[in-house]
């Protein structure tokens, strides 16, 4: 079936909802109306108010009441609105659920899933834009997964759900209702036009710390994730450069195998994310290349992200790291 | 009743689409009933107005009771231009929103129904006091006679834009006109509201603070930290809630649960609290004045709950027809704030139907000349960017390095 990423979640919390009574919803606008990205529309119709509800604006009540429900042995997966308003419950994500398990020795656990919109390139400015995936793998006791494609979202979904720790699930707005390459001049595409948008409608899992190799390659190995993996696909073809694509899809915990493999073939490595440079999760990537990969390389890492400033509104595309700026790197990569 | 297992509740509105608005369960008491308090009141003795609703306007236009009595000094001229303020907004908020509509801007937020609040408040502040607003107060900067230039120039983040096309439409910022710079995070300004009234008292400034909220946002953590430090220290603050009934999809019971009104959970901290009809000017100016000078006399802080309704989609980006009954803002008991004082001058004979009209079109002969002369420097459709190095700019106030190194590398 041909599913938009908003789809492919909703069928995934809905094969969840109706295989296994413990799974709840909650979020704000989550419920009558469905989630302002829609991604739970008619689930509250479906399975009524006591699985999918609306929540008072207060992200650390979603999180803290999450992890109430998880330890007790529930499985709740609940809505941040935005990436960027996950804050005010970082302590209940980070100090809490993070550490459960380690500090009760695996008395009380968190298996618990916080969904999170994240990226630009929506025209959100400083506050709808972010992409905090670092401040999470930093994070000890957290998985961190970033979907790429319907198929993989609803997998992952399922995946993560079901896994008997907590997930941060970022959502990449910007594909939700179509793959975006970077250029935002270009007629929108929708998913229903992409292979990867064709989803089975009933439960399957992509496991949780496996990449894919989006497109193989011989000359130099791209690390991606999320909006990034079309960015890299474009620049790619525009640069002329022989480019092997890794979707990451779990950042925390990395698949590093499929990394070595890759980058032991090519020589060469570049690293991109939309979130800003300084202690990024590319910073992380380079260190785990370098050290795994360091004989094997013919050319220094490059690595292409945000720049060091709060997302900009009216720029937003001179910050957004497009295809301009990422195969620039692959060629200079390519120059040693 | 005694029931047999515990069961959770999950509050709903009392309409949804294709049903009939139902406001029936909505007390609104009777215009004049309520008096005013010892300026001094504690708030132990503020559960009537915390639980009540103050109206000064009756159905008739009249302005009825001691509130009225309060503030019998107001003449009919500094009343029409309470409501040219009013029609200045909504006409502003129409032409913006078909801005939006055309692709000129990315996006906007109205106050249709809300706009006797901000207008009214704001004439009662003093230079040099500051507002704490969301992005749904534009009426405080209107009330303020904030230049039309700039606050269109923020909404097309084109060259006149004071904030240099670095924040989204309607994220105003004014130190000057009292307006500190807007967040999209809910709730946080609140609590920095009390800091700066802290500061107020600190530095013996003369001057006070206005803290606002939504009632979604009364659910954040920093509304409870704010109404706990107001109390604590006592600074001179007047804790603003908006209660229009919706956070964007969400009815107004998820934030409130069962408590009976936000002004009650306020003085639940043991901040003196008043409720008031938000949709009517005189009500809005006769309790803005009094918090305000209890405020500035040290009295300590003062919450107020003003009732209203949100008219208006959440932003551009919502539908409401989707969750609510599209007639539901028609059948809103306490009306429309401009229709309200329009009535109320026409029975004193200071307007008539035809000044309405003539005005009406006078503003928005005004407004479309700055539009299109703020549309010259530029808008989404005819694109005059600024220069995107701008963004590495008042990321820190001096450049460190590797910022410097990055705008090099960006090549702007
Ligand atoms: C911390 C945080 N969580 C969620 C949001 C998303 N959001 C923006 S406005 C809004 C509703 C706010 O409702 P209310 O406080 O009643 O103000 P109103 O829009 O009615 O003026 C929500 C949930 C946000 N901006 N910040
Ligand atoms: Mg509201």
């Amino acid at each position: 079936m041909a599913m938009s990423m908003v789809e492919a979640l909703r069928d995934a919390m809905d094969v969840k909802l109706a295989e296994d009574p413990g799974v709840v919803i909650f979020g704000e606008d989550v419920g009558y109306f469905g989630g302002v990205f829609r991604c739970t529309a008619g689930l509250q119709e479906k399975y009524g108010e006591q699985r999918v509800f609306d929540t008072p604006i207060n992200e650390s009540a979603i999180v803290g009441m999450a992890i109430g429900m998880a330890t007790h042995g529930m499985r709740p997966c609940v809505e941040m609105q935005f990436a960027d308003y996950m804050y005010p419950a970082y302590d209940q994500i980070t100090q809490e659920a993070a550490r459960m398990r380690f500090r009760s020795n695996g008395q009380f656990t968190c298996p618990m899933v916080i969904r999170m919109p994240t990226g630009g390139g929506i025209f959100g400015g400083q506050t709808h834009s972010q992409s905090p995936e670092a401040l999470f793998t930093h994070v000890a006791g957290l998985k961190t997964v970033i979907p790429s494609t319907p198929y993989d979202a609803k997998g992952l979904l399922i995946a993560a759900i079901e896994d008997p720790d907590p997930v941060i699930f970022l959502e990449p707005k910007r594909l939700y209702n179509g793959p975006f390459n970077g250029d935002h001049q270009a007629k929108s595409v929708s998913w229903s036009q992409h292979p990867d948008g064709e989803v089975p409608p009933d439960h399957y899992t992509v496991p949780l710390g496996k990449a894919a190799i989006r497109c193989s390659g011989n000359e130099v190995t791209v690390l991606a994730y999320g909006t990034m993996v079309y960015v890299a696909q474009a620049a790619a073809e525009e640069s002329g450069v022989d480019a092997e694509i890794i979707d990451l899809r779990t950042l925390l915990p990395l698949d590093l195998d499929t990394v070595q493999q890759s980058v032991e073939k090519t020589g060469r490595c570049v690293v991109v994310h939309e979130a800003t440079k300084t202690s990024g999760f590319g910073a992380e990537l380079i260190a785990e290349v370098q050290e795994a990969c360091f004989w094997h390389l013919k050319a220094p890492i490059q690595r292409i992200t945000g720049w060091d400033a709060p997302y900009p509104h009216a720029a937003e595309w001179d910050y957004f790291p497009g295809p301009k700026r990422l195969g620039a790197a692959l060629v200079k990569a390519m120059k040693y | 009743m005694k029931k047999n297992a515990p069961a959770l509740t999950f509050p709903k509105p009392p309409a949804r689409p294709n049903e009939s608005p139902d406001f029936s369960s909505v007390d609104v008491g009777v215009a004049g009933e309520l008096g005013v308090p010892p300026i001094d009141i504690v708030a132990a003795d503020c559960r009537p107005y915390a639980n009540g609703l103050i109206r000064v306007l009756n159905d008739e236009g009249h302005a009825v009771g001691p509130w009225a009595d309060f503030i019998d000094d107001v003449d009919l001229e500094f009343l029409t231009q309470g409501l040219r303020d009013m029609m200045t907004i909504r006409t502003l908020d129409q032409r913006m929103l078909n801005a939006q509509r055309q692709g000129k801007t990315s996006f906007y937020v109205q106050c249709t129904g809300e706009e006797a609040i901000g207008c009214a408040f704001q004439r009662q502040l003093q230079p040099g006091d500051m507002n704490f607003p969301t992005y749904r107060q534009q009426s405080l900067l209107i009330a303020a006679g904030y230049s039309m230039e700039l606050l269109m120039g923020q909404l097309y983040s084109n060259e006149l834009d004071p904030m240099q096309g670095r924040q989204l439409p309607v994220m105003h910022s004014s130190r000057k006109d009292g307006f500190f710079s807007i967040s999209g995070n809910l709730g946080t300004q609140y609590i920095q509201a009390v800091g700066w009234a802290m500061a107020n008292a600190l530095t013996d400034d003369g001057k006070i603070t206005a803290g606002w909220i939504g009632d979604g946002a009364t659910a954040s953590n920093d509304f409870h930290s704010a109404l706990l430090c107001a109390s604590v220290y006592q600074p001179p603050i007047v804790l603003n809630i908006v209660n229009n009934q919706w956070a964007i999809s969400t009815y107004t019971g998820v934030a409130s649960g069962k408590s009976r009104t936000y002004a009650a959970r306020a003085r639940g901290y043991g901040i003196p609290s008043l409720r008031v009809d938000g949709n009517d000017y005189l009500a809005v100016c006769a309790v803005s004045r009094w918090a305000l000078t209890r405020v500035r006399q040290g009295y300590g802080p003062v919450a107020i709950e003003w009732f209203t309704y949100r008219t208006a989609p959440h932003s551009t980006s919502d539908d409401p027809s989707a969750y609510r009954p599209r007639d539901e803002a028609k059948a809103w008991p306490l009306g429309d704030p401009i229709d309200r004082l329009k009535q109320h001058l026409i029975v004193n004979e200071a307007w008539s139907e035809e000044r309405h009209v003539q005005t009406q079109a006078q503003l928005l002969d005004e407004i479309t000349t700055t539009q299109k002369a703020v549309e010259a420097h530029g808008t989404l459709v005819d694109n005059k960017p600024l220069s995107p190095a701008l963004m590495f700019n008042e990321v820190f106030a001096e450049m460190p390095e590797h910022l410097r190194r990055q705008r090099q590398e960006s090549g702007f």
